[in-house]
């Protein structure tokens, strides 16, 4: 079968798991690593697999581009670089699958809009955070049975598998999760938490989502739209798992909602306590792979975006 | 002979009662008593003291409860009040941000400490560069210091030296530690920080340590340490700051601050603000015993009051599942497993 060709910019912790993902799928093929340091381990270890790759940054994958035929770009780059990344490929007609807080397209959580965003053609969507791929289905999945006025949430990341961008950079990885919880999950207003935890050995990734309902929760609903929910997830991340809760309680601030979850990775290229990784990267995955589908089946064609 | 040894060191004082007491008093202290407090620390001449939510800035939530104001209305309050006290307020990334420091600032706030898991200090760039930007006096606050070895400690201290913190603390925010294993961290970290990098200590008081804590940071190099008056904070409470201050005035420490004024605060505002004893009792001495963050205390009798496990059971369970600060939901989350083990709980599906 034909497959769309992928190119990942970004060598680091998700860019090298992302070509584990992409590698399995049936409808995608990583062709192209990019990177900035010529004698990166993340380099070689792509060469080893069989990609392509340039240390010229992006710049350096542009001209093989058309020849090539690369459809899709991941970026898991930076927020500061990204947007210059995707316009650059736009202009060539890849469409752009953000990895970094920078969210300068629309923000997908694959069981919650990714089927909007693919009907819309989007050439830009951002995934979030791996924190917001564990949490915002949950708060939406209690925000479909009632209205949710504040919804917070707690990652517990385990320190190995935090990466050097995200420790430099947290204070853009709460303000995009806790937009996304408002935007996406539908909450009000959000809040989003994380903690690093050095323990060894390394914690699995762990996630409590917190809801205030405005009303009494209708606490049969909320179970079975929570349930629900953590299916659609666990077709795309198998070690996706409610550990406690729904657990309902009165709280000062009001009806609070409380969900526990923890999310195994598949230990592509981490081991699998760093299910923070395989979220995001799994969820950029299926995101790539709906377009995909659509592209082979004639659905849809990407557009180059012109210059402005 | 060590009586005489410290005689005539300067050491800063750093008063916790408004921002480490709001743990013991879960949020609860109005703007009105903060005030009250403040006023009288800063007549006592206590030339520091820290002032927001118990989690800091960004720390109203539903993990570590919400207080009866804001921080920037705290902060503002305690600001317009005292004469020449500094207010400081504590920020932990991942929790608070740079907005929040620019609103801590705009507020009256003048230091801060910017504090992480004790390794995890690169956590931190940012917030601390932020933080020397607005030009207040910048500590790198390295938490659960006794989850890292003397060595450790170092390396993570002149990582947040190289940020731009002026002072880095020793935490021991479990109450875990032993004068030796104070005395090394401190020792580690003066022999790789820079000379005008100054030491800090704050401790916890949960294995009746947090005195001789303090005086063995300072033989080892410290320079400033961190107390509340009455001990009112997380656990057994902070270092108990009137009873260090006259263990200082006996050996000749210079910290001017006034020592009747300070046990008469205690005395006369902090104890009468008490929802409990903070002291040492069972709970709190499981923390210390087995190195849990003091804070979990009051969270874990919650739990174990909702789903009928014992909260010293929670706490050691904590301890050996290594949790760490700002991980108060992994309480209710392994009340609640311990619940279902025991058949107390079942799961939904």
């Amino acid at each position: 079968m034909k497959k769309i060709r992928c190119a990942l910019i970004g060598s680091g912790n998700i860019g090298t798991d992302l070509i584990y993902k992409i590698q399995r799928s049936p409808v995608l093929e990583p062709v192209w690593m990019v990177g900035i340091d010529p004698t990166s381990e993340g380099l070689a270890r792509a060469r080893d697999m069989g990609l392509k790759t340039t240390a010229e940054g992006v710049d350096g994958l542009l001209p093989h581009v058309l020849d090539d035929n690369i459809q899709i770009a991941f970026d898991a780059t930076s927020a500061y670089v990204h947007a210059e990344n995707s316009r650059k490929l736009n202009e060539l007609g890849v469409m752009m699958i953000d990895l970094t807080p920078a969210a300068i397209g629309p923000l997908c959580v694959p069981p919650v809009n990714l089927r909007q965003h693919a009907d819309k053609v989007e050439m830009n969507v951002n995934m979030i955070s791996c924190a917001g791929q564990a949490t915002i289905p949950i708060v939406n999945a209690v925000a479909q049975v009632q209205s949710v006025g504040y919804a917070e949430i707690i990652a517990s990341l385990s320190s190995k598998s935090v990466g050097p961008g995200t420790r430099a950079n947290l204070d853009e990885f709460t303000y995009t999760t806790s937009n996304a919880i408002e935007k996406v999950g539908g909450a009000r207003k959000g809040k989003a938490l994380a903690i690093i935890n050095p323990a060894e050995p390394p914690m699995i990734m762990r996630n409590t989502i917190y809801c205030l309902t405005d009303e009494k929760p209708d606490q049969s609903k909320i179970i079975e739209s929570v349930l629900k929910m953590i299916g659609e997830v666990q077709k795309y991340v198998p070690g996706y798992k409610l550990v406690n809760g729904p657990v309902f309680d009165e709280v000062p601030q009001g009806h609070r909602v409380a969900v526990f979850m923890e999310v195994a990775g598949l230990g592509d290229y981490l081991p699998t306590y760093a299910g923070n990784l395989d979220i995001m990267t799994a969820a950029a995955c299926r995101t790539a792979e709906m377009f995909a589908e659509e592209i082979l089946a004639g659905k849809i064609q990407l557009k180059a975006v012109e210059a402005a | 002979m060590s009586e005489n040894s410290l005689k005539g060191r300067k050491v800063i004082l750093h008063d916790m009662c408004l921002r480490d007491g709001m743990h013991a008093k879960r949020e609860q202290i109005s703007v009105e008593q903060m005030v009250k407090v403040a006023t009288a620390l800063d007549g006592a001449g206590v030339p520091y003291i820290q002032v927001t939510h118990g989690a800091g800035m960004g720390g109203n939530s539903l993990q570590h409860g919400f207080a009866l104001a804001s921080n920037e209305e705290y902060i503002g309050a305690v600001a317009a009040a005292v004469k020449q006290t500094r207010i400081s307020v504590l920020l932990i990334p991942g929790l608070g941000t740079m907005r929040e420091l620019q609103a801590a600032y705009e507020a009256g706030a003048r230091s801060v400490h910017v504090a992480t898991h004790c390794t995890e200090a690169d956590t931190s760039p940012q917030h601390i560069a932020y933080c020397r930007k607005l030009g207040m006096d910048t500590t790198g606050f390295l938490m659960m210091a006794h989850l890292n070895d003397a060595k450790g400690i170092a390396a993570q201290g002149k990582l947040m030296e190289s940020y731009g913190a002026q002072t880095v603390y020793v935490t021991d925010s479990a109450g875990y530690m032993l004068p030796e294993d104070v005395k090394a961290r401190v020792k580690a970290l003066r022999d790789v920080l820079k000379p005008e990098t100054e030491i800090g200590f704050h401790g916890h008081h949960n294995m009746g340590m947090g005195i001789a804590n303090s005086i063995a940071a300072i033989e080892a190099g410290a320079s400033r340490i961190d107390g509340s008056v009455a001990g009112l904070g997380a656990g057994a409470g902070n270092t108990p700051l009137e009873v260090f201050l006259a263990v200082c005035d006996r050996m000749g420490i210079e910290t001017g601050v006034d020592l009747f004024k300070l046990m008469d605060v205690a005395e006369e505002v902090i104890v009468p603000m008490m929802d409990h004893m903070v002291r040492v009792d069972r709970d709190s001495l499981t923390l210390g015993f087995a190195g849990v963050y003091s804070t979990f205390l009051l969270h874990a009798k919650r739990a174990a009051e909702r789903f009928g496990v014992p909260a010293r059971d929670v706490l050691v369970e904590l301890g050996r599942k290594k949790m760490i600060g700002g991980q108060e939901d992994m309480i209710i989350d392994t009340a609640m497993t311990m619940a279902k083990q025991r058949g107390l709980l079942k799961d939904v599906a």
